[in-house]
């Protein structure tokens, strides 16, 4: 299995974890992740607010390098964000000619063109659909028995696309989950919002936000999260969670792909965990 | 949900405004007010007015109401409503265009969060990439040096475990995607 691979921003430096452990697990699987030459930045959330089709425009220079490397190959991207602003390129074009006709106005001066041929997909669903939960379970090495594990998926991994999975109680992870022998624990605001940028912009909403998903699978020992602003979110606001809900705080935010990469026995630094702010010492297996 | 109560004793249907949010009169007409987008939004409970009653309010022409809006700088766009819709309108898309509005009308109110989006896109535009450490520094000087103290303990924590690229992408002259950026506002100039 071969795919072009697409980062995104945060791999690069706040969600370092996440970029070290997809890889070295998925090469584990037998998975081949062949990075996009020369990416850009997708535009996040904030492209839209200043030009509808810059917005496009954007993800839409890293579909046309996809197309030029190797025709109509699989975009992977890892960031839930990514995700959707690739993915609505894609899915925009597919009904819209002049639309992609504009795109490709715009792609010119660096002399790029997009055709629509690219298939956008989500790492957990090439980990989870085409890698297969049965594939993992064989090479599991070192089951996670009495782990605790919340999955968290967060908005934008399932909504507004959802081809791999339901928008609202989605149960990929949890099937992984499962066969790495964790106790998968009850998340009832699983596909909730994490307020994306909010924890900065509107300080005391985001983190009354974050507190509700901490609080919502209280007795769990870790929270697992395919999406690094989920993760950053999560991660780094737990001194004002602690206040918000009067109880002290601490719980380990891990990416999915590092506890896979325990449970196939891989090194802890091919998986990043030093680079996780709240420390993971009840997980050491 | 308490709702605020609309005012309509000020100036109504501002028609400059309906024109700018013509791509979104599709939407706006068939909404039905059922309230499904308020009831399935998380920030709801801190905005100004709800979902349902901006929806409402575009399409009286409220636009200083609108685009004064805390509402719009409380969408995280989770997609929830979106969804939620038994109309299946693009409300997500919809706020993502009352937000350009409100910058192209240089709206002062909740400037932080203008603010942030626009030193983030300087950001991609000069590098090709996001930089935390570039957006939050332009963050802070253009909304308020103080916040930055806010944020020295989380710096620290992420110094320490390596979450911060200290390098800055390598740009010589004029940003990476400036002639993306370019295009695309003649492209969108000329429409």
């Amino acid at each position: 299995m071969k795919y072009t691979y697409f980062p995104g921003c945060s791999l690069e430096s706040t969600a370092k974890e996440y970029d070290l452990s997809a890889r070295a697990v998925l090469r584990e699987l037998g998975v081949e992740l062949e990075e996009l030459h020369d990416w850009n930045c997708c535009g996040a959330s904030a492209a839209e607010i200043t030009s509808h089709l810059l917005a496009l425009v954007l993800p839409a220079r890293n579909l046309a390098l996809a197309e030029q490397l190797n025709g109509g190959s699989q975009l992977v991207a890892s960031c839930s964000a990514c995700y959707v602003n690739l993915r609505r390129v894609e899915e925009k074009v597919r009904e819209d000619t002049e639309l992609l006709d504009k795109i490709n106005q715009a792609l010119d001066v660096d002399g790029l063109t997009y055709s629509g041929k690219p298939r956008v997909r989500h790492l957990l669903d090439v980990i989870a659909n085409d890698v297969g939960v049965d594939a993992i379970a064989a090479r599991v090495k070192k089951p996670l028995e009495g782990l605790r594990v919340a999955p968290y998926y967060g908005c934008q991994t399932v909504r507004p696309y959802s081809p791999f999975d339901v928008p609202y109680y989605p149960e990929t992870m949890d099937r992984i989950l499962a066969v790495l022998g964790v106790h998968v624990h009850p998340n009832p605001l699983k596909a909730a919002c994490c307020g994306g940028t909010l924890s900065t912009t509107k300080r005391e909403v985001g983190i009354k936000l974050v507190s509700d998903l901490i609080k919502a699978v209280d007795g769990a020992d870790c929270i697992v999260t395919v999406c690094p602003l989920c993760q950053m979110n999560l991660e780094s606001y737990q001194a004002q969670v602690s206040k918000q809900l009067g109880q002290a705080v601490h719980m380990p935010i891990l990416y999915l792909t590092q506890l896979l990469g325990l449970a196939l026995g891989l090194p802890e630094k091919s998986l990043g965990l030093k680079h996780n702010i709240v420390p993971l010492e009840s997980m050491e297996v | 949900m308490d709702e605020k109560r609309i005012d309509l004793t000020g100036p109504a249907l501002d028609r400059a405004f309906m024109q700018a949010l013509a791509p979104a009169q599709e939407t706006l007409r068939n909404c039905m007010q059922c309230g499904s987008c308020t009831a399935t939004c998380a920030s709801a409970y801190a905005m100004d007015y709800t979902p349902r009653q901006l929806w409402h309010m575009c399409r009286l022409g409220l636009k200083d109401q609108v685009l004064n809006s805390k509402t719009l700088w409380l969408c995280s766009t989770c997609y929830s409503c979106t969804l939620r819709c038994p109309r299946e309108l693009p409300l997500t898309e919809t706020i993502g265009t009352l937000k350009r509005l409100a910058i192209e009308e240089h709206i002062q109110k909740h400037k932080e969060s203008r603010n942030f989006y626009l030193a983030f896109m300087d950001t991609v535009r000069r590098y090709g990439r996001s930089n935390e450490v570039e957006l939050m520094v332009r963050y802070f000087l253009t909304t308020n040096l103080l916040l930055a103290v806010d944020y020295v303990p989380l710096a620290l924590a992420m110094l320490r475990h390596g979450k911060v690229a200290l390098s800055l992408p390598k740009v010589v002259g004029p940003g990476k995607l400036d002639r993306i950026f370019e295009r695309v506002q003649e492209l969108e100039g000329g429409q």
